[in-house]
Parts: C-alpha cells; sequence; structure tokens
C-alpha cells in the first residue's frame, strides 16, 4: 500500500492506509484527533467538518484518497489561534454550546465562512452553518456568537 | 486482488478502468455514503475503485460563442461562484447540499448517480445538456435525457467516464427553480420545479418546464413546450388550467419515506400553475 502524505495542522504527516478509508477515521484512529466527531455519518449534521486547504468539508464521506497534498486543519490544530479564541470567547458568552457535540463542526463552519467572507450579514451565517446541526442551542445562540466574534474578532480574518 | 487507484491524469484513469471492472467516484458525497460499513470500516467497493476527483484536468468552466462547457470534476461551490455560469443554476446550486458537500460535490457526480431527485439534472434536462464521456477507446457525447436511463441507472459503460457538461447559452426573460424540501441544507426534493421562457412582445418563443422527484427521471414535455411557442402570454395564462391536465398525466410520482405522491403530485402543479401566473 502506497503512502500518502499531506499536511495535517500544520505538519507534515505520511500514513500508510487504505485510499478509500474514511478521513474521519485516519483522524481519530491514527492520529488520535477526537474533537472531529461523527455524528451521522452521512455528510448531513457536520459533526465532522474539517477545513481542506482552509474551507469546510465532511470528514465522514471524505477517502483518505484525496487527502494528498492538502493542507487538513482539525479542531486541534485550529485551537489556540487568535481567531479560534475570538469564535470560542463569543461561542461560550452567548450561550452557543450546550452538550457540545457539534461543537467542534460549528467553529470549523464559522472560520471557514469568515475567512471567505468576514463581515457576514445573519442570513449569509445562517447559510455558512447550514450544514450543521445542533439539538440543544436551536441555533440562534450559536448565530449570535459568530455575529459577535466577526465584530469583536475585527481585523482577524 | 482488488485494485485501488489514484491516477494522476485522465489518460491514467482510462487505463486504470479498461478492463471494465472497476468503478469510478467523484468527490465522493453520494457513493461514500452508500458504500459506508460504519465507523472504523472501509466502505465497500469490491470490485476496486479508480478516484477522479483531484484531476486537475477536468476543472474548469470555459464559455464559447454559444455554450459554457464545465469540467466534471468541477466543485459545485467553484460554479457557484463562477461569473460565467447562469444564474438558474447558481439558484439551483445554493440548494444543494451543504457549504462543505458543495467543496467536493459534483455535477458528474449528479449525473452518475442519476437519481430521480437530483437537483442539478432537473437544470440540466431544461436546457438541453449535452455530456460527454471519454474511453480509452473514443470519445461520444449525449444528451442528458439520453444518458439517464432510469432511476439510479445510466447508459454509461464501465470503460467510460464523464469528462464534461455542455451548457448551451439560452435568452430567458422569466426563471424560476423551487425546490420542496424539509430543511434550507441537505434535504433531498421532495419535489422540484424548474422552468423557464422567453417571451417577446408578449409572445411566448421559449416554454420549458422541469419537474424533478415525480417519476422515473425528470420530467420534461417538449411535445407540450412546442404546442405553446407562438401564444400571446394572455392566450397561455387562460389556458393554463388545461396546460396543467396535460402535464399532469406525466406527473407519477410515488410514496416514500419522504414525501408521498398526492401532495408530490398537487405542489409540482401547482408551482406550474404560479409560473404561468407571473408571466
Amino acid at each position: 500500500m502506497e503512502s500518502i502524505e499531506f499536511v495535517l495542522n500544520g505538519k507534515p504527516v505520511s500514513i500508510r492506509r487504505h485510499p478509500s478509508a474514511r478521513l474521519l477515521d485516519v483522524l481519530r484512529e491514527d492520529f488520535g484527533l477526537k474533537g472531529t466527531k461523527e455524528g451521522c455519518g452521512e455528510g448531513e449534521c457536520g459533526a465532522c467538518a474539517v477545513l481542506i486547504d482552509h474551507r469546510i468539508v465532511n470528514s465522514c464521506c471524505y477517502p483518505l484518497a484525496y487527502a494528498r497534498g492538502k493542507r487538513i486543519t482539525t479542531i486541534e490544530g485550529f485551537a489556540g489561534t487568535p481567531r479560534y479564541e475570538a469564535i470560542a470567547r463569543a461561542m461560550g458568552e452567548e450561550g452557543g454550546v450546550q452538550c457540545g457535540i457539534c461543537t467542534p463542526g460549528m467553529i470549523i463552519a464559522a472560520e471557514s465562512l469568515l475567512d471567505e467572507n468576514p463581515k457576514p450579514s445573519e442570513e449569509e451565517i445562517r447559510v455558512g452553518l447550514s450544514g450543521n446541526l445542533c439539538r440543544c442551542t436551536g441555533y440562534n445562540m450559536i448565530v449570535k456568537a459568530i455575529r459577535r466574534a466577526a465584530k469583536e474578532g475585527e481585523g482577524l480574518w | 486482488m482488488v485494485e485501488h487507484i489514484v491516477p494522476a491524469t485522465l489518460a491514467e484513469a482510462l487505463e486504470a478502468i479498461a478492463d471494465g471492472k472497476k468503478e469510478v467516484i467523484a468527490g465522493g458525497t453520494d457513493l461514500m455514503v452508500q458504500r459506508r460499513k460504519g465507523a472504523g470500516r472501509l466502505p465497500d467497493f469490491p470490485d476496486g475503485l479508480v478516484y477522479l476527483f483531484d484531476l486537475d484536468e477536468l476543472k474548469y468552466v470555459r464559455k464559447t460563442a454559444d455554450a459554457l462547457h464545465i469540467g466534471a470534476m468541477t466543485p459545485l461551490e467553484e460554479l457557484l461562484k463562477h461569473p460565467h455560469v447562469p444564474n438558474l443554476l447558481k439558484t439551483i446550486i445554493a440548494e444543494m447540499a451543504s457549504p462543505a458537500l458543495r467543496r467536493v460535490a459534483t455535477i458528474a457526480g449528479n449525473i452518475a448517480n442519476a437519481s430521480p431527485a437530483g437537483d442539478s439534472l432537473i437544470y440540466l434536462y431544461l436546457i438541453d445538456a449535452n455530456v460527454k464521456l471519454i474511453s480509452a477507446s473514443g470519445e461520444r457525447s449525449l444528451p442528458i435525457h439520453e444518458i439517464i436511463t432510469g432511476p439510479k441507472t445510466t447508459c454509461l459503460t464501465k470503460q467510460e467516464i464523464i469528462v464534461e457538461i455542455t451548457i448551451p447559452i439560452h435568452r430567458f426573460t422569466h426563471e424560476r427553480f423551487k425546490k420542496i424540501g424539509p430543511r434550507r441544507s441537505d434535504a433531498i426534493s421532495k419535489a422540484s420545479f424548474a422552468a423557464a421562457a422567453f417571451i417577446e412582445e408578449d409572445i411566448i418563443r421559449d416554454f420549458r418546464v422541469a419537474f424533478g422527484a415525480v417519476s422515473a427521471t425528470v420530467v420534461r414535455c417538449k411535445d407540450i413546450e412546442e404546442t405553446l411557442k407562438g401564444t400571446r402570454v394572455d392566450a397561455l395564462k387562460e389556458a393554463s388550467r388545461s396546460i396543467i391536465e396535460r402535464y399532469a398525466s406525466h406527473i407519477r410520482p410515488i410514496d416514500d419515506q419522504r414525501s408521498n405522491k398526492v401532495y408530490r403530485k398537487t405542489v409540482s402543479t401547482n408551482l406550474l400553475a404560479d409560473f404561468i401566473a407571473t408571466l
């Protein structure tokens, strides 16, 4: 089996794994990055979202074959950056986190959105989060949190 | 031995499938889900697989005098942002899947999956798109309604790859798309409706309508459309009820987990009535 090389959370990595393996399983099992969650396993809930070349992708339906040469960032790699801190602080202050299983995917979705569009309208935020399900908050607090992060973190994106 | 091949070029991909055994995969947003075996297990591709999504030579949008040519592996999200992509197609793509899935989902994948509810397909039928297929021994180009032969079935052989979608450029004065689904994103259509018309000095010059998720494939009735061309707008509106009756026999939805046939038929004919009323 050929090895597949890519950049994971800023570091070059190489792995020998079947090309059809779900990126989600490789991240969780081979690299121990458990912040990326499996929700539906069908691409509908967004709990497994990661950044590939800095855009949101669902890792549950992404074969490892396509990781070659890409820059992949999980919530662990994004944590600690000033952008992450701004989003995480706003999520805490607005009550955007309850049970927490959707939170890594929500933060990845927020980063993908703000990187493309640093001053999104409420509607644009709702579209940006539309592939991520949350069964606790009812979404309004998450939408508010992202508006707040965009405002308080102005200049970071 | 089951072979999984990640080709670097289209030529390598064609060579890899020349034995007629392996399957091909584009972005994987349908196939990886349909073949999944659960957490920690490999999805099921027992005949081998050739991975096409990263073939950069199939990622392009080119405009010529009379058509738009879309490379088969162009992600939907790029089409959404591309200046040459027609607005009606952008409206449809914006309602397909979610931002995350659109990064890897392709129109070619929607064609190969051939779901009667595939949202890009309704557009391809509406504007008479052509699909170009290539194999190691040659190429052929077919209209979308000949590519798709039934629910989940196409005329593609196992040695062929979809390489390009050709969208003829039309002039329309009126365009409409409506998707009926339970959620903004990631909803599989209960029903979908696309229509376009070109009206000049109150005369219908072009009139076309397509219905999704209400039959084995997308429904478009060119014979009905032809009879409506050349009529005046007010005459068309007066004839609305009889036009809908003519379409009704072609709208044959099923009951399934997403909706039922009564709802699907009612909403589809109502959408047609509304389109005619607002011309």
